[in-house]
């Protein structure tokens, strides 16, 4: 469904991405780990062709998408759906008018059809009743459930998702956890989750890459890198901090 | 030798960095223009950047129109009444207020409350991913958030310059008659002789040209803002000193082509 294909892309002078292999099969749900500022979500961005890798591509259904102009792109945005850091809700809008902007967008005109389909998005993610409110008066984990329910409300193939539960309580990011599975499930959506929350981690990835000086280190199953005896990513897995040279 | 090196050094980098932006700010100029062309009008987003613009900004732009207007003319008749040309206070008042103070004020003015505000925005939503959530959702930033406030500003722009023409000349009217004694009649009659439609027009071309300058600037330092809440303030402060800069200094070279263009007969 989804394959990156030796990926390089430096920000500020610096190369983040050294060549990144990834795929993603149809429904599948594949973790990216890996530590603060390693290109997790400059790799999501080179996706979504927010960002132009230098080398490498981006091939989705088949389709090769590096190098397609703003305008080609867009066609492929809509298939593809995107959960923000920062959940990235238009703030000068109303959750209504967030989560319709992208039907209006693809022509959905009738206020009747539009008021139906926000209604179901923010039932699945359990906002019903929150069309009003402005993005500003929801808390961290309603803003990342409203712009869940603006990512899915037209159906995409795949869902990106740049660390769901980061600055989330265990409880709401258990519920974010819990809507990325159910979403799989019931729409057959495949994802990519970057995150350095292993508990997340473990509980939504059908597979887990280790993502380490730009490149894809470690792949395997949950259990596979629980196992993995590699000092790097044990170390990163059980969260210790002496593999970087760091003791109390 | 060294400071003198370093000096040369800094202003290279200067100068290069500002033939960057410029180059920059045109691009960003051509883009707003094609997607113009290529996309759909959003006319709702047009007619609310343009209540934003032209409604909200009346009474500052009124208030400074008519108060330059009044002092302008106070300060003339000082100066004329030594030589009892007291009935020349009208036209220099009208001409002056058409071809410089009106679109230069205004405009400045614009600069300072609608470029600061569009700076701020546009980096506020940049900073916040709005921008990227926007291109992810298959939209073109350009012409969502560009287009409508480049055609809200290039359209109200003329027609508050228009107003502050209007106030100006009219408060200048009753400084000079209805404070200073002038004789109503002969200003008037002055006024309308000595003051063409050309200048009007060299008005009206003034504040459609600034518009442009202003909204360039201000979109495009809002779109290229650094990441972090400092970097919101530094853009809206330097899309507001760029944009004022810019505006005076092409106001020069905009007076010497205007009046070569019309009045070269």
């Amino acid at each position: 469904m989804l394959e990156l294909h030796g990926i390089r892309k430096s920000m500020g002078g610096q190369e983040v991405l050294r060549g990144v292999n990834l795929r993603v099969g149809p429904a599948e749900r594949v973790v990216v780990i890996g530590r603060s500022g390693c290109g997790k979500s400059v790799m999501l961005r080179v996706i979504m062709g927010l960002l132009q890798p230098e080398a490498g591509s981006v091939v989705f259904e088949g389709k090769k998408l590096t190098g397609l102009s703003e305008e080609e792109w867009n066609p492929y945005r809509r298939k593809i759906g995107m959960l923000f850091q920062g959940a990235a809700l238009f703030d000068s809008l109303s959750v209504f008018a967030n989560l319709a902007f992208p039907l209006r967008e693809q022509g959905e005109k009738s206020e009747e059809v539009l008021r139906q389909k926000v209604a179901e998005a923010l039932r699945i993610v359990s906002l019903s009743g929150t069309e009003e409110k402005m993005p500003a008066e929801l808390s961290g984990g309603m803003k990342k459930r409203a712009a869940l329910a603006r990512a899915i409300i037209s159906r995409p193939d795949i869902m990106l998702y740049d660390e769901p539960t980061t600055g989330l309580d265990p409880i709401v990011a258990d519920s974010i956890n819990r809507l990325i599975l159910h979403l799989g499930k019931m729409f057959g959506m495949a994802s990519i989750v970057v995150t350095h929350d292993m508990v997340s981690a473990r509980m939504v990835g059908d597979r887990i890459s280790y993502l380490h000086e730009g490149k894809i280190y470690f792949e395997g199953t949950p259990d596979q890198v629980d196992r993995c005896q590699d000092p790097l990513v044990r170390d990163f897995v059980r969260g210790h901090a002496e593999g970087i040279g760091i003791t109390g | 030798m060294g400071r003198v090196l370093h000096l040369v050094g800094k202003v290279g980098t200067v100068f290069t960095d500002s033939c960057r932006t410029a180059g920059e700010v045109f691009l960003l100029l051509g883009d707003t223009l094609r997607s113009m062309v290529q996309y759909r009008l959003r006319w709702d987003q047009i007619f609310e950047q343009m209540y934003f613009i032209g409604i909200r900004s009346q009474v500052v732009v009124l208030t400074t129109g008519a108060f330059t207007g009044a002092v302008f003319a106070a300060q003339v008749w000082f100066q004329f009444k030594r030589f009892g040309m007291e009935s020349a206070i009208g036209p220099t008042v009208s001409i002056a207020m058409c071809r410089e103070l009106g679109p230069v004020l205004c405009c400045l003015l614009l600069a300072g409350r609608v470029g600061a505000a569009m700076a701020a925005e546009l980096s506020s939503m940049k900073i916040t991913e709005q921008v990227d959530a926007l291109r992810a959702l298959g939209v073109y930033p350009t012409e969502y958030l560009i287009v409508p406030r480049f055609l809200a500003l290039v359209i109200s722009a003329p027609i508050l310059t228009g107003l502050a023409l209007v106030t100006g000349i009219g408060c200048g009217y009753f400084v000079a008659v209805k404070i200073f004694g002038v004789d109503g009649a002969y200003y008037w009659d002055n006024t309308i002789k000595f003051t063409d439609s050309k200048d009007v027009v060299i008005a009206l071309i003034k504040s459609f040209i600034f518009a442009i300058i202003i909204s360039a600037i201000a979109c495009h330092k809002g779109m290229n803002c650094p990441p972090g809440t400092a970097g919101v303030g530094k853009t809206t402060t330097e899309a507001v000193v760029n944009a004022s800069l810019t505006l005076l200094i092409v106001n020069f070279f905009l007076t010497v082509l205007l009046n070569a263009l019309l009045y070269s007969n």
